[in-house]
């Protein structure tokens, strides 16, 4: 039956309205995205490069954050870092200055940059090497009975939880319960269980899709369950293994709830290597990336001379966590190329 | 008599390395004594009371139609069902060269290197042609590389493929044809010497041609090894088979010699089938 013309125009109406709906909210996610990266794009840019060569602001990148001591002197603004100041002082013997000073606005955030690379590395070889380990013996070696289906529900439950309830949990755990304090050691445990069952699904979905038929002909030429798995099921599922594991490294990289009380320091003095013993190495703790922006956003009074330290630290955390996804999509289309049956 | 049972986990490393004298068995070498055998998928059983006798060096076929619990009694004679939850043997026994395959302590993975398999869906490992080959020998603890060369050369020439691979060993396997890669998984099954070869229809995805040098390789394969086929292709049980057992639903209906199967079966229900009246 042919509708109407009136019904037909009417169907056709809505529909032209419901696509329009979808296509606004398409769109307004680009907006959203544009302006954030543009925003601290532009803002972020102008501290992290600079006009003059090698256009790259290399002390933001390389130096420690200092206090900013912004004063006037003989009708002329000076704005120095806490070494620049002390050292004008020494040029300006008895020269008295009514100074301002502004926490971690001058220098860098180098050490913040370290301590989120020791945080991610270490948490993500432990995630890496639980998550592995139990994919393997769910997807390979277990019997789905009631324990195993109860250990899916946790790993889902552990899906769920709030980054903040990690955070408390690993203080409660890690720092107060075993004594380990704030520390790197409970930062990589905190971070590794936060990121475990991401990797375990992702690790089970890498095994599922070898071929079952790679299992069988590898058992019946005489291989044994473990040497099937090892020589013939693992080296296939790795590289997805790997790649979903650093989508995975990208989350922990961008955490701060459950570091804030676990590993970060605000500030430190020391660089991580800079310790007396080398037990010392794991039970230090350090500054961060994400927990420094929000240190210098949220905890030191904000004004025109602090939003640099603010982006800029944002732009380089935001093209660190780029980096990281892009080499994730790289090695899996090479590996796809390489890998087909 | 072989016992397997008594044998420590690491034998087959030290067979492949240096050919270990086996006791002689009673029994011929490669012979298969299936007894009784009822085999069940959870509550649901697959195969009644089979008996059969497969002898040695000789191409025995599987025929029957569909769902007839062919491959499944296959699949029994290097347990292969072990990876299936909930199968399992209700009743009676499998005996290769007079050992029960089924008692408790046989070492499976030794079975598994005496009784080896080609799959219906040719399945070459994500590897060089030389790495697929070389890979039960890998897997048995050989490493010293001119022995696996020699191993892969005369197992490509088993399984007449070398002269086609002999420039490109060292290429992915899947860059063969589908019946090269059938015959790639055949080589492999060859490295690591078996005595029983498995074949669960070797030739159903493969176009005439490769068929036909599958079939010819599987006749000249018999001088050395005992071959069981699965095949759903009845022409093919004539043209390579020495023997022929019928299966329906889960039964051995009738098993002789091929060439008295295809004339003058003892069983109207095998008569139907090969006349194409059913299946």
């Amino acid at each position: 039956m042919i509708a109407a013309p009136a019904k037909a125009r009417r169907v056709r109406l809505l529909q032209a309205g419901i696509f329009w709906l979808f296509r606004i909210a398409t769109y307004f996610i680009l907006a959203c995205a544009t302006y954030i990266f543009l925003d601290i794009g532009i803002k972020g840019g102008r501290t992290v490069f600079t006009t003059t060569p090698p256009f790259i602001n290399l002390p933001f990148l390389t130096e420690p954050p200092q206090t900013l001591y912004v004063f006037d002197h003989e009708g002329k603004k000076q704005t120095l870092s806490d070494r620049q100041f002390r050292a004008w002082k020494g040029e300006h013997p008895g020269v008295e200055v009514d100074a301002t000073s502004i926490a971690y606005s001058a220098g860098g955030i180098w050490p913040c940059i370290v301590g989120t690379a020791l945080l991610v590395v270490g948490s993500m070889i432990l995630a890496l090497g639980i998550g592995i380990s139990s994919a393997i013996y769910l997807s390979e070696y277990s019997r789905n009975g009631p324990l195993i289906r109860l250990v899916r529900v946790a790993i889902l439950n552990l899906a769920g939880v709030p980054s903040i309830v990690f955070g408390l949990f690993g203080f409660g755990l890690f720092v107060i319960f075993f004594g380990w304090n704030v520390s790197l050691i409970a930062g990589w445990f905190t971070l590794g269980l936060m990121v475990l069952p991401a990797i375990i699904t992702a690790s089970e979905e890498s095994l599922r899709a070898v071929p079952q038929g790679l299992r069988e002909g590898s058992l019946a030429l005489g291989a044994s369950k473990w040497q099937t798995i090892r020589k013939n099921v693992l080296p296939y599922a790795m590289p997805g293994i790997l790649t979903s594991s650093i989508l995975g490294i990208a989350r922990v990289a961008g955490e701060t709830a459950p570091i804030m009380f676990t590993a970060a320091y605000a500030m430190k003095d020391e660089m991580p290597w800079q310790v007396a013993k080398f037990t010392d190495f794991f039970f230090q703790g350090v500054m961060a990336l994400p927990y420094h922006i929000y240190v210098v956003s949220s905890k030191i009074p904000q004004n025109e001379y602090t939003e640099g330290v603010q982006y800029g630290a944002a732009f380089v955390f935001l093209f660190l966590v780029m980096l990281i996804a892009l080499t994730s999509i790289i090695l899996r289309e090479r590996s796809r190329s390489r890998l087909s049956w | 008599m072989v016992s397997v049972a008594e044998m420590p986990e690491s034998t087959s490393q030290t067979l492949v390395n240096q050919p270990a004298p086996r006791p002689e068995p009673q029994t011929e070498r490669g012979m298969i004594e299936i007894e009784h055998l009822n085999f069940k998928y959870g509550a649901h059983q697959v195969l009644h009371d089979v008996s059969l006798s497969i002898p040695a060096r000789a191409v025995t076929a599987f025929i029957g139609p569909s769902g007839c619990g062919k491959t499944t009694l296959l699949r029994c004679l290097n347990r292969m069902n072990d990876l299936i939850d909930a199968a399992q043997i209700s009743g009676g026994s499998i005996r290769i060269e007079g050992l029960d395959i089924n008692a408790p302590g046989v070492d499976v993975v030794d079975l598994r290197r005496r009784v080896g398999m080609v799959f219906q869906k040719s399945n070459p490992f994500p590897k060089s042609i030389y790495d697929n080959v070389a890979y039960g020998l890998r897997i048995a603890g050989v490493t010293r590389r001119s022995l696996i060369d020699e191993a892969v050369e005369k197992s490509l020439r088993s399984a007449a493929l070398w002269e086609e691979v002999r420039d490109r060993l060292h290429v992915s396997g899947y860059g063969l044809s589908g019946g090269q890669q059938q015959r790639l998984c055949i080589a492999r099954a060859l490295a690591v010497e078996p005595e029983i070869i498995l074949m669960d229809e070797p030739c159903s995805a493969l176009d005439p041609i490769a068929t036909a040098k599958v079939e010819e390789l599987i006749r000249q394969l018999k001088q050395n090894y005992t071959i069981v086929i699965v095949t759903h292709n009845m022409q093919q049980a004539g043209r390579c088979s020495d023997y022929t057992g019928f299966f329906y639903l889960g039964r051995l209906i009738e098993f002789d010699a091929t060439a008295k199967i295809f004339s003058n079966p003892g069983q109207r229900q095998t008569e139907e089938y090969i006349t194409g009246r059913f299946g």
